[in-house]
Formats: C-alpha cells, structure tokens, sequence
C-alpha cells in the first residue's frame, strides 16, 4: 500500500543536490548558507524514510539532533556573516582577500 | 494510488519546486520565503511519515525560528540584490559536473539496492514514547547537544558583540 523506500530516498537526494547547488554555485554568504540548511533538510528526509521503513526511532532521534545543530550552526553563522560585512563592507567570498 | 501515495507525490513536487526555486532568486528575502514553503512542506512529509512531534519541530524551529533570523539579517544589512550573473560559469562549471556524478552514483545505488523497493508501512509515534526513547537511549546526545547550543549563543554573542573598529563605512 505504501510508497517504495526508494523514493524517499530519491526525494532526500534531490533535495540534497539542489542545496548542493546553491552552496557551490552562488556567490552570497547568505545564500551559501541557505544552501548549507537545505542539505540538512534533505538528510532529515532521509533520517525520517529510514526511521519508517525500519521501524526503529533512532532515525527519529537524530532528526531532532539535525535540527538542534541546524539551530546552532545557523546563529554562529550568521553572527560570523554579520562580523564579516562590518568588517569588509561585502558578502562576496570573492572580496575578501585581507591575506593577499 | 491511496491517498497516502497522493500526499507523498504532492508534498514531494512541493519541496522540490519550491527548494529550486528558492535558489535561484536574486532578491535574498525571495529565497528566504520560498525555503520557508519548502520547510512547511517537510514539516507534512514528517507528519505523513508518522511523527506529529517532529513536524510541530520543524515548525517551530526551522520554518519559525531559522528563516527569520535570516529574513532579520537580510534587512538588517541591506543586501542589494548583486548585479553580476545570478550562476557566474567559473562556478556552476564544478558544480554541474559533481552534480552530474552525484546523480549517476545515486541512481545506480538506488536501483541496486534491493531493500530500496521495501513498501513504507503507516505508523505513528506519539509524542511521549519519542521522549522516553530519546531520554532513556540517547541521554547523552542530548546533554552534548544543549553544551552545543549554549556554546553557539556564546560564541554569537561573542562575534556579534564585538566592537567594530576599522573597515566600518
């Protein structure tokens, strides 16, 4: 009756590549870092069809750990974002070149 | 097809559709509304897969509380919507060709996989008997993973207190 494993984790790795994407491709910090969130979505995704197909809640436990550490790393992260525009005046990675 | 088949499908072009499109917006505040359909859309994946108290986290968490602190840092700053290409080649290049790869691989895995083809039962967790799993099984996880939330409020703290002395504009 119910969907095929398979397809789950054909969703959790799509939505995994295009966070993939987006973190590689775009030139924002911002953006950067949203795509950062959308690959841990995809792996909640994923975490979640196993704790289905299983039976088992360890899956469901470690969703709640992605979440709690999604939480974490994004509030360092954009404090860091904010730190670095004060600094430099830009969200470019491509300007900032102090080390040069 | 059941209904549950239905709301998988729907929920699944859901997430996607509005994943890729929130990536491929210039405007910052665009993407950040469009990411947050994609969360609420993860958030019914999760109750549909039978685990109400994570859907209500998801929720709460990522669509309330992580989205906002971006669309806050979005207009706190300023961002001017940047007037070079949306994808500039040097970097959608790589970013094509491993996601080519990561799809060839992908692919064949999945249709290898012989436990991939396993139908989905329907279950329900309640609330209470996650707590209890997560409290008697995983205790520790939880006790290291509230040390690394008060470390993240410190260390924000830290960085966004900081005084800004030069490169100010």
């Amino acid at each position: 009756m119910g969907i095929p494993f398979g397809y789950v984790l054909a969703l959790a790795g799509i939505v995994v590549l295009l966070g993939m994407i987006c973190a590689t491709a775009r030139r924002n910090l911002i953006m950067i870092l949203l795509g950062v969130e959308v690959m841990l979505n995809g792996a909640a995704i994923a975490f979640i069809g196993a704790s289905l197909r299983w039976q088992h809640l360890e899956g469901q436990a470690f969703v709640l750990f992605i979440i709690a550490i999604a939480a974490a790393e994004v509030s360092l992260g954009l404090a860091l974002i904010v730190y670095l525009y004060h600094r430099t005046g830009s969200l470019d990675p491509q300007d900032y070149k102090a080390l040069k | 097809m059941t209904l549950f088949n239905i709301l998988f499908f729907a929920i699944a072009a859901l997430i996607v559709a509005s994943s890729g499109i929130a990536i491929t917006r210039r405007n910052l505040v665009h993407a950040v509304i469009y990411l947050i359909f994609g969360f609420f859309g993860s958030a019914f994946l999760f109750y549909l897969f039978g685990s109400p108290f994570l859907a209500a986290l998801m929720v709460i968490v990522y669509a309330g509380a992580i989205m906002i602190l971006f669309l806050f840092i979005i207009m706190m700053l300023r961002v001017e919507s940047p007037e070079e290409s949306l994808f500039p080649p040097r970097q959608i290049l790589p970013a094509v060709l491993f996601a080519a790869a990561y799809v060839v691989i992908g692919g064949l895995l999945l249709v290898n996989d012989p436990s991939a083809a396993a139908p989905l039962a329907e279950a329900r967790t309640e609330p209470a008997a996650f707590g209890r799993y997560i409290f008697t099984n995983s205790w520790l996880a939880v006790e290291i993973t509230s040390l690394l939330l008060l470390v993240a409020i410190i260390g924000a703290l830290l960085v966004g207190k900081r005084p800004v002395k030069e490169g100010e504009e």
